[in-house]
């Protein structure tokens, strides 16, 4: 039942996303792919669009997840899931444990996520750029991609250098739409 | 202006009109409750951070859900959270319609092919900058580094292990260490 198994994986989503809409990228990737719901180049569209849409960024993931997947009743069941979990833990620090977050146990726990967290992203990141430049053992590398995502990476890194915050996300979001309409619509895959 | 309207079309407001997600909705979150309606103090707003950034969720939602309840109890954390969640589900949700139509277009499909090395990149630059933050001890490093590996290989050869359980695992040893580290400052002490 898609409803059931949208109201499980978002629960499990919002419950374990440590540290906002980047850690919850790995997970909902994860869950997205093992139940079939959409391929990898899907996925990651679905994260631009949920970046550059206003809202929280992982709100935008579990509408836009449950929507393809059960129209306005899954959107409403996903996004419910990935909100509740957040909604409650304040809710029960604010009236019940107002020094959890205090505990030593509970800050030596953090501790041991928050690394994690930031090993989890940090690998879900490079796999991506990986898959997206087709390198692997079997196939050809895609050698197009592979030159823009060192272009593109080199500006926006590069660009802090110069500017003080640099270009921002939507920013480099939109250049690099612009950079796929040219080079792929020109240039020969 | 009753105070649960108030806190709707605030949140609402907030969850239209900010891009870039949680961090970019501090600011303005910092600016309408705690400078113009005076709803959270700038301390309080610090200690929302800190907390939104150790508890799982949406960092806009653990905000909303905090103001909510400060101002108006359970009801006033519903119709705060509501208020942020609602603009962008309805911009979602038409999206999600009509993506697969433009996606046929081949210029925008190569648009899009452009956009996805932009994501690669993103999400590798918000690992960075919290790497950046993060204490530089050993046992976060090792930390980073097993987590990440285990990730990689757990993908590379479809291994049926959920990263949860990478997480829970990483939990379970910073508590571990932790009673160790504490056993060996005692018996030092002795």
């Amino acid at each position: 039942m898609i409803y059931f198994d949208l109201l499980i994986g978002f629960l499990e989503v919002g419950f374990f996303s440590f540290g906002g809409a980047y850690a919850a990228i790995p997970l909902i990737r994860e869950v997205v792919l093992a139940h079939g719901w959409m391929d990898e180049e899907m996925v990651t569209y679905m994260i631009a669009i949920s970046e550059s849409t206003p809202g929280p960024i992982m709100v935008n993931m579990a509408t836009y997840v449950g929507s393809v997947k059960g129209g306005i009743p899954g959107a409403l069941i996903a996004t419910t899931a990935t909100v509740l979990p957040a909604f409650l833990v304040i809710l029960l620090i604010m009236v019940l444990f107002k020094k959890a977050l205090q505990n030593k146990y509970v800050k030596a726990a953090l501790g041991g996520l928050k690394p994690c967290v930031i090993g989890l992203i940090l690998s879900t990141g490079i796999m991506m750029i990986i898959r997206n430049c087709n390198i692997s053992l079997k196939a050809k590398p895609d050698v197009l991609t592979i030159g823009l995502t060192c272009v593109l990476a080199a500006v926006y890194f590069g660009s802090r250098k110069i500017v003080k915050k640099g270009i921002s996300p939507i920013m480099l979001i939109s250049v690099s739409a612009l950079v796929g309409v040219v080079a792929y619509g020109i240039l020969p895959r | 202006m009753p105070i649960f309207i108030d806190l709707f079309l605030t949140f609402a407001k907030i969850g239209l009109f900010t891009f870039g997600g949680g961090y970019a909705m501090l600011s303005l979150i910092e600016n309408d409750c705690v400078e113009k309606k005076k709803w959270i103090t700038h301390d309080e707003m610090m200690d929302v951070t800190v907390v939104a950034e150790s508890t799982p969720g949406p960092i806009a939602i653990n905000c909303a859900t905090y103001v909510g309840y400060k101002k108006g109890r359970l009801p006033g954390a519903i119709i705060a959270t509501l208020g942020m969640v609602l603009p962008s589900f309805i911009v979602i949700l038409l999206i999600s319609k009509f993506f697969d139509m433009f996606l046929e277009i081949t210029w925008i499909a190569n648009a899009f092919h452009g956009v996805k090395i932009a994501v690669g990149i993103l999400i590798v630059d918000a690992a960075l900058k919290m790497l950046i933050k993060m204490k530089k001890k050993p046992m976060p490093i090792i930390m980073v580094v097993c987590s990440g590996v285990a990730m990689i290989l757990i993908s590379a050869f479809s291994i049926n292990v959920s990263s949860m359980v990478l997480m829970l695992a990483a939990a379970f040893t910073g508590v571990i260490v932790f009673i160790i580290g504490s056993h060996t400052k005692k018996e030092k002490k002795e």
